[in-house]
């Protein structure tokens, strides 16, 4: 084997690099952008538009923006918006007319909510308990501590409430009370009892098919109407009847998508082991239809939230309408683009962010194997 | 239930309280009689509180006269005209500003979707702004943004933006040409018609033909050509039988032409952009929920892209699009409501607010309003899933 002749071994020549046009920034701009006459348009106009509305808008929003000073004097002349005019009202966009010895009160009850939130997206032991906390304990608390009158806290009343306070009462209360009267107003539209279901689906239609504005009119002018004589509501749960009321509708629908998702044999299991309707749906059925429209229970609420800033209707100071009221405020007429800015601002910060956790718990509880 | 039989044989071994069906009926029963005592206590509370406050109940009232006015309305509306001619105005106004944002969010939002999905990166990036955006801005602050921040901060008549001296922008609206009609007229709209019929009536027949010899024929191009040629035709002939009527600047406002008041403005284009970015996101899963391989498959054939989103991609994600497409349709109507915010006089503003205000009916004017909305929900309904049938994939 020594000497024979070496084998002859194919040695394929390098291989040539890709073509200079076809990789790196020029590559993925002739991929991205320019390919074809067409999308080269596209860009070319879409260049323009951001080159003719992100430079004056940046300079409106920050560069020539004035924040110093405590009136409106401070922004004269300045082309830039006047932030000045939202630092001066942000206590009441914050709190509306809560007095000021109190606001701690407010802050106290979110903290807690939130915190107690938070702490159930990681897993632990506890984090049954703090759902339980969450459902039962803490409305009665937010209550006690909210509108006081007992245990030494002053008495606020539903009145003074305003801004963020009044919006995240609303939106909260009206998502977790409409959740139980949304579950039983799903199951009953599923039941095989004729008047049962016809009456969940007409209450359901027909709160589905008109608008929130008008169902809050009934709540303000029509509910003092039905009750008897000197019973009265405030504002405030008036508001909230007529919140929870449109929400336990939608509520209604989105949980029959869960229950239409499980799959029947779960029912005929569950039958099969001689539960009763409310074990099976208890035990088997709800908690995994609940579990599978949790994000679509998140795109509720956002809904909700953004639909809260109606309960002007019913005379309450949520957000916007303090931030409406304060541009008609003499002192600072001419500065609605800063107060609706802001409120947009403030509105897109919650529901975007809720929007993303919705899309996260979309994917973890994704277990399906599509790409 | 299943174990009705079973429980209906043995009756010595299940008391009646087990066995389903009595079961069922008792529920029932005690259901409908708490309904019943609710809404009898309502109605014996309402009557009671009726009687004290002195408010006769039933419809009477439409025929009052109303005594107030409406900024902008589609009949003839005086103050002399009852409230049942000012529920009517309302209603008008509330289908046209749903009718035209209905067309305006469908064109906005399938553009925007289908942007969203370019292969170009920067636009597909614009478009994913302006839905998140939009969509997480509530709908009423948007449209107090156009009025209050935009519409209301224009420049007053006298320095209003114009172009050419015919269209002319200012804090009181929008105001444009109208047409004014002489004798002759009527030829125009009959030509229309006639053409609308001609193009219809040659795209069937083109149809047919391309089914039964498979020769293709332009039946858009002249279609649009007949239905846009005989009115200008028409218009010749007779010797153009309108002229137009400027707006023009008197005292301290504009008179003349046609004006769009400022809280159509607002209300419009909040309502139409801000559906629109929830149009666009359903344009955008209906399409990616067809699959890739349909769209490889044209490709393949050499079909182009444009031709390929035409012809197979799009026709597929309607069926996808339609019921999610016909709630945004149903929300935009409802949410038309919230014009009463900024005073454009729909539905709810004028009935809800004055005629509430002025006659006291709390219960058959709010009863009225939902039921009309309730009305349009089912129709719109009623149809889209007339069209989603249509649309079905037929199984074979």
């Amino acid at each position: 084997m020594s000497n024979a002749s070496d084998p002859i071994v194919f040695t394929p020549t390098p291989a040539q690099p890709p073509p200079a046009n076809t990789v790196g920034v020029v590559g993925w701009l002739r991929a991205n952008l320019f390919n074809g006459w067409f999308n080269s348009l596209l860009t070319v106009l879409s260049v323009y538009l951001l080159y003719v509305t992100i430079p004056p808008l940046l300079d409106w929003l920050f560069l020539s923006a004035t924040v110093s000073g405590t009136d409106r004097s401070a922004c004269e002349g300045a082309d830039g918006a006047c932030w000045t005019f939202i630092k001066m009202r942000f206590n009441q966009i914050l709190f509306g007319f809560y007095p000021d010895g109190e606001q701690w009160r407010p802050i106290a009850t979110f903290v807690i909510g939130f915190g107690a939130l938070i702490s159930t997206v990681f897993p632990s032991k506890a984090r049954k308990w703090t759902v339980l906390f969450l459902l039962t304990l803490y409305p009665v608390l937010a209550f006690f501590l909210l509108s006081g009158g007992y245990f030494g806290l002053e008495e606020v009343e539903t009145a003074k409430w305003g801004g963020l306070t009044v919006t995240l009462v609303v939106s909260v209360t009206g998502i977790v009370a409409s959740f139980p009267i949304g579950i039983v107003l799903a199951l009953g539209r599923r039941s095989n009892m004729p008047i049962v279901r016809s009456a969940c689906v007409v209450f359901i239609e027909v709160v589905r098919g008109v608008p929130l504005i008008s169902v809050l009119f009934m709540a303000s002018v029509m509910l003092p109407l039905f009750l008897p004589e000197g019973m009265n509501f405030n504002k405030l749960l008036r508001a909230l009847v007529g919140v929870t009321l449109f929400t336990a509708a939608y509520m209604a629908e989105v949980v029959r998508g869960g229950l239409q998702a499980v799959p029947k044999g779960q029912y005929e299991g569950a039958a099969a082991l001689g539960l009763r309707y409310w074990q099976m749906m208890i035990l088997i059925i709800l908690p995994q239809a609940l579990k599978l429209v949790i994000p679509s229970i998140v795109n509720s609420f956002i809904s909700l939230f953004k639909d809260t800033t109606l309960v002007y209707i019913v005379g309450l100071f949520d957000v916007l309408e303090i931030i409406r009221v304060s541009t008609k405020d003499a002192n600072w007429i001419g500065f609605e683009k800063e107060g609706y800015v802001f409120a947009a601002f403030m509105f897109w910060i919650f529901c975007f962010a809720m929007s993303r956790v919705s899309l996260r718990i979309e994917k973890r509880l994704d277990t399906s194997h599509r790409k | 239930m299943a174990k009705d039989g079973a429980a209906a044989g043995d009756t010595q071994k299940t008391s009646m309280m087990n066995d389903p069906a009595v079961r069922s009926i008792v529920f029932q029963v005690v259901l409908l009689g708490l309904v019943v005592f609710v809404g009898w206590y309502l109605f014996h509370n309402t009557t009671q509180n009726l009687a004290s406050r002195n408010i006769a109940s039933g419809f009477g009232f439409l025929e009052q006269p109303a005594g107030f006015d409406i900024i902008q309305s589609l009949i003839p509306f005086s103050q002399s005209a009852t409230y049942g001619d000012a529920f009517v105005v309302a209603l008008l106004n509330t289908l046209l500003i749903s009718a035209i944002g209905i067309v305006i969010a469908t064109v906005v939002g399938f553009v925007v979707g289908i942007a969203r999905l370019s292969d170009n990166w920067i636009v597909a990036r614009l478009a994913t702004v302006y839905v998140e955006t939009l969509r997480n801005i509530p709908l009423l602050l948007q449209i107090f943004f156009w009025y209050f921040a935009v519409l209301r901060a224009l420049p007053g008549p006298r320095d209003s933006y114009t172009i050419m001296d015919v269209f002319f922008l200012n804090q009181r609206g929008f105001y444009g040409p109208a047409p004014v009609m002489e004798d002759g007229f009527w030829t125009i709209p009959v030509a229309l018609i006639l053409g609308i019929a001609i193009a219809v009536a040659v795209s069937i027949w083109a149809k047919k033909r391309l089914m039964a010899t498979g020769k293709q024929f332009h039946s858009f191009w002249v279609g649009l050509a007949v239905i846009i040629g005989l009115p200008v035709l028409a218009a010749l002939v007779t010797g153009v039988p309108f002229t137009w009527e400027y707006p023009a600047l008197k005292g301290f406002n504009f008179q003349g032409g046609v004006v769009m008041i400022p809280e159509f403005m607002a209300v419009l284009f909040a309502l139409s952009l801000y559906t629109a970015s929830f149009i666009a996101e359903v344009v955008r899963s209906g399409i990616l929920a067809v699959s890739k391989g349909q769209s490889e498959a044209a490709h393949a054939l050499g079909i182009r892209q444009g031709l390929t989103l035409r012809l197979v991609v799009i026709p597929q994600a309607l069926r996808v699009m339609i019921p999610p497409l016909t709630s945004q349709y149903l929300n935009l109507l409802k949410n038309s409501s919230l014009g009463a915010a900024v005073g454009y006089p729909e539905l709810v503003a004028v009935v809800a607010g004055t005629v509430l205000n002025q006659t006291g009916q709390a219960i058959e004017v709010i009863a009225l309003t939902m039921a009309v909305y309730l009305t349009f929900s089912l129709l719109i309904s009623l149809f889209m899933n007339w069209y989603n049938a249509r649309k079905a994939l037929v199984e074979r």
